[in-house]
């Protein structure tokens, strides 16, 4: 796009805008002063601005989307649409904005998720925190730096150029002592000032980013402090049992709500589609839910959660070419050796262990919703839309988010269905989702099929790769290997819910598309270095160019100590690689196949990642480990079944998520990649947790598990047909 | 009909009028205003609403507050002592034993009446005792170092 576009539009999305600067300064009852620094992370090439609009359906704004602010009392604030869910950018951003700032770690308030206090951002996804976000904070800690060394030159009588910056105080360089503090600096006014690209400290002046820091939050979290969406109570709320069909696709045919009517201190409400009953206790609430009678027709689609597969090829769109690489032709006339594979992987639940929740209320027609939500911005302007309010009539207010993994963006029905009920009793209203109904209208990772053609020369060398990707999406589809004739053909995104592909809404699951594409990738390689006769990491290196990713899976094998021993009847090793929002991942890990029982017992699991400049190294550390423990469950155990609509797995009791005992030896190893910027953290260590198990079950057994997750009955039948 | 219910909660009396057969997560939620206890599952799966019951976790989603009429109920709110946190908790932290923290509340008070009746685990024994507390996140490595840490801890007489 070119810059005069860019300006064009912008033109159209500042309008867009609910809130000036000088609204917010208002809203915030800043009278004190203090430097105010705007900057936006709309313009960055990395993240497509196509994609973002067209997955939003929002512009996004040129001028700002966040701000900083020094105060007078010497506290500097970052006001951003970003919230936190568990990742920690509650801790690293803090980090960053200290670094670039000088001044103490302890001196940051971070204020997240706030549509009134906060300017626009596009959402809490896609491990943009840290990769986008970050920088541009730096740069307005850096561009406040400037104003107030400018400020102290007059009160210090020296150039800006002699005078340093230190905890909080600009000092001249020559004679330290002189010094004066930025709340001295910035007492008693208002400097407004917009983000002009000034220079950043190079990562040899870091003192505080890239030094481990325990999460911020955790003291609120072990005492049961810290406020989720549920926890907001108000007087007189009311709390909400919402009535649910028994499957997608159902109609609702009889209703009798007499039961509930008749039942103290109850309210029944109809509006429309949303049929709730309202009481001060939520126990109570659900009782009187439970005396409605309904009575639906489900329709009889045939489609269920082994039908689905043929279905989604059946109905796939063309799709698009979005890598390609010489002649395919040319390449099966050099093999010596030909792999034709189709991999298979099912819809999973997001689960995060607080469901949906949200509370709202009105007060003179503003409407104030506290939700568990990824995306603040997009839900305000939906229950705008929805209630047909002016946006800034809308206020949302984000606290602790117990989980999300990419299932609490889009749509923010919870949010939503509160908003409504409120406006409609004129109290405040708690919506609380059940775990049934946090399971049944889950946005699930979708199905997905991988069918991959390659082939290998006499030498082991991959001379072509075909790959079709049906419903998974892009990410991680391109190969990582050198490969000279190569073709991806992606049919259907993740987040496409077309009518008559999906039986219920799917949406982005940590790191999407990469968890399929890299199982089938990888497994596929896996399955070419056996015929190739080669051990799979020398044919990985065989097959490889790309220096980061040589260095990730070197780094990966030395912890691993790949190679020294052979793994023992019923043990093996498997390896994967992959690439994720920037990072660069190699997973090695050790399984034990119970050939009886087809369990898979994981034994150890070495993760390399390479990431770029590491801003928290432990917090890093702890989303790889996060990553590697979610993973065994898609891996192992996820998987949603249904049949015409119906969800069967609505509790944990038949959705099994990793539990302790599953637990393997985890080990992590962070690469160091300093003059790099900071990469994505919250995902990439999850997309090679399919690939490198299938790939450990292969080598233990000799099976090829087609399908994810390798439940003891796929890894039977895989060992049967051996 | 609604009655009169006396328990302890977090070493205080309280008395509370409420149908018996009320759920007892939702009174300490709603009518006892706490935030600790956390709704997770409402089946008694994944643990974020353990409460200790005379010492002892219990899930509360499960439990009619008629049952804890003259019990003693101690949730996350009150396992620190006059501002002191719990061995376990400064565990928790000095581990960064968490992310998203909404199950830390119900691992906490697992562990400790786990570790009330096996002050010297083996890291079986604890992975064991956890085993039916859930948390997405994937904070498990951490939760079971930290228990470990806290175990050794409280053997030095710093616990409660």
């Amino acid at each position: 796009m070119s810059k005069k576009m860019r300006q064009d539009q912008g033109q159209q999305e500042i309008s867009l805008l609910s809130v000036t600067r000088r609204q917010f300064l208002k809203q915030m009852g800043i009278v004190g002063g203090g430097i105010f620094v705007y900057f936006n992370v709309g313009n960055l090439d990395a993240w497509s601005l196509t994609k973002r609009e067209g997955f939003l359906n929002a512009k996004i704004p040129t001028d700002f989307n966040a701000f900083l602010r020094v105060g007078t009392d010497g506290k500097i604030s970052c006001f951003t649409g970003k919230i936190e869910m568990g990742q920690g950018a509650i801790t690293s951003l803090p980090q960053m904005l200290a670094e670039e700032l000088d001044v103490s770690y302890d001196a940051v308030n971070l204020v997240m998720g706030d549509t009134d206090l906060c300017p626009w951002d596009v959402g809490t996804f896609g491990s943009l925190s840290i990769r986008h976000f970050g920088i541009v904070l730096r740069e307005a800690a850096s561009e406040a730096k400037g104003v107030l060394k400018e400020l102290a030159g007059d009160i210090l009588k020296q150039p800006a150029i002699d005078l340093g910056t230190r905890d909080g105080f600009v000092y001249v360089k020559a004679t330290p002592a002189q010094k004066v503090s930025y709340a001295q600096l910035t007492q008693g006014k208002i400097i407004e000032k917009h983000l002009d690209t000034p220079p950043l400290k190079p990562h040899t002046e870091y003192a505080i980013m890239g030094k481990s820091m325990l999460h911020q939050d955790a003291r609120d979290k072990v005492t049961g402090k810290a406020k989720y969406a549920g926890d907001i109570r108000l007087p007189g709320m009311l709390y909400a049992a919402i009535l649910r069909p028994p499957a997608h696709g159902a109609e609702l045919k009889n209703l009798d709500l007499s039961g509930a009517k008749q039942m103290e201190d109850v309210l029944v409400i109809e509006d429309g589609d949303l049929i709730a009953v309202l009481h001060p206790f939520p126990d109570k609430a659900k009782k009187a839910l439970a005396k409605i009678k309904a009575e639906y027709t489900t329709p009889e689609t045939g489609l269920d959660h082994d039908t689905i597969f043929d279905h989604l090829q059946a109905v796939a769109p063309v799709g698009k070419t979005t890598s390609s690489a010489g002649d395919l032709e040319t390449g099966r006339g050099m093999a010596a050796h030909s792999l034709e594979e189709t991999y298979l992987n099912s819809y999973v639940a997001h689960a995060p262990m607080e469901p949906h929740t949200a509370v709202a209320s009105f007060e003179n027609g503003k409407c104030t919703v506290w939700a568990s939500t990824q995306t603040p911005f997009s839900t305000r302007d939906r229950i705008a839309a929805v209630l047909n309010l002016k946006p800034e009539m809308v206020r949302m207010i984000t606290p602790f988010v117990g989980g999300g993994f990419g299932g609490k963006g889009e749509p923010g029905n919870q949010a939503v269905e509160a908003a409504r009920l409120a406006k409609i009793v004129g109290k405040p209203v708690q919506v609380a989702w059940s775990r049934e109904e946090e399971f049944f209208y889950d946005t699930f990772r979708p199905a997905a099929i991988v069918k991959i053609k390659s082939g290998i020369d006499a030498g082991g060398k991959i001379v072509y790769w075909d790959n079709t990707v049906y419903f998974a999406g892009e990410g991680g589809s391109a190969p990582i290997y050198d490969i000279p004739h190569s073709r991806t053909v992606i049919r259907g995104e993740w987040r496409q819910n077309d009518p008559g592909s999906h039986p219920f809404a799917v949406g982005p699951w940590r790191a999407p598309a990469n968890n399929t594409n890299t199982y089938a990738q990888e497994l596929q390689i896996h399955m070419l270095a056996a015929k190739a006769g080669m051990d799979p990491l020398a044919f990985r290196l065989h097959n490889l160019k790309d220096q980061r990713m040589i260095g990730v899976l070197e780094a990966a094998a030395k912890q691993f100590g790949w190679g020294s021993t052979k793994s023992a009847d019923g043990r093996g090793y498997g390896i994967s690689c992959g690439i994720d929002t920037g990072t660069y991942v190699a997973h090695m890990a050790e399984v034990e196949v119970d050939k009886n029982t087809g369990k898979i017992k994981v034994k150890r699991v070495v993760c390399a990642q390479d990431m770029g400049f590491v801003v928290n190294p432990q917090g890093a550390k702890i989303q790889m480990e996060g990553c590697i423990t979610m993973g065994l469950g898609y891996a192992l155990a996820e998987e949603i079944h249904f049949k015409n609509g119906k969800i069967f797995d609505l509790n944990f009791d038949s959705y099994q998520l990793p539990r302790f005992s599953w637990l393997p030896e985890i080990e992590t190893v962070l690469v160091d990649n300093k003059d790099l910027p900071p990469q994505g953290g919250g995902e990439p260590a999850i997309v090679g947790m399919g690939a490198v198990l299938a790939c450990a079950v292969f080598d233990a057994t000799g099976a090829k598990v087609l399908q994810l997750p390798m439940t003891s009955e796929r890894v039977k039948k895989a060992l049967a047909t051996i | 009909m609604p009655e009169s219910i006396r328990f302890t909660l977090n070493a205080k009396p309280v008395t509370i009028t409420a149908e018996g057969d009320r759920n007892l997560l939702s009174v300490l939620r709603t009518d006892l205003g706490l935030t600790g206890p956390k709704f997770g599952c409402g089946e008694g799966i994944c643990g974020s609403c353990t409460i200790l019951l005379n010492n002892e976790p219990v899930r509360s989603c499960q439990m009619k507050v008629k049952d804890v009429e003259g019990a003693s109920i101690v949730t996350i709110e009150g396992l620190a002592k006059d501002g002191a946190l719990h061995p376990l908790q400064n565990a928790f932290i000095a581990h960064d034993a968490l992310q998203c923290g909404y199950c830390t509340p119900g691992m906490i008070l697992t562990a400790h009446g786990f570790l009330s009746h096996t002050p010297n685990p083996t890291r079986e024994e604890t992975i064991a005792a956890m085993e039916d507390n859930l948390c997405r996140c994937g904070a498990h490595k951490r939760i079971v170092e930290a228990i470990q840490d806290a175990a050794k801890t409280m053997k030095g007489g710093q616990a409660s």
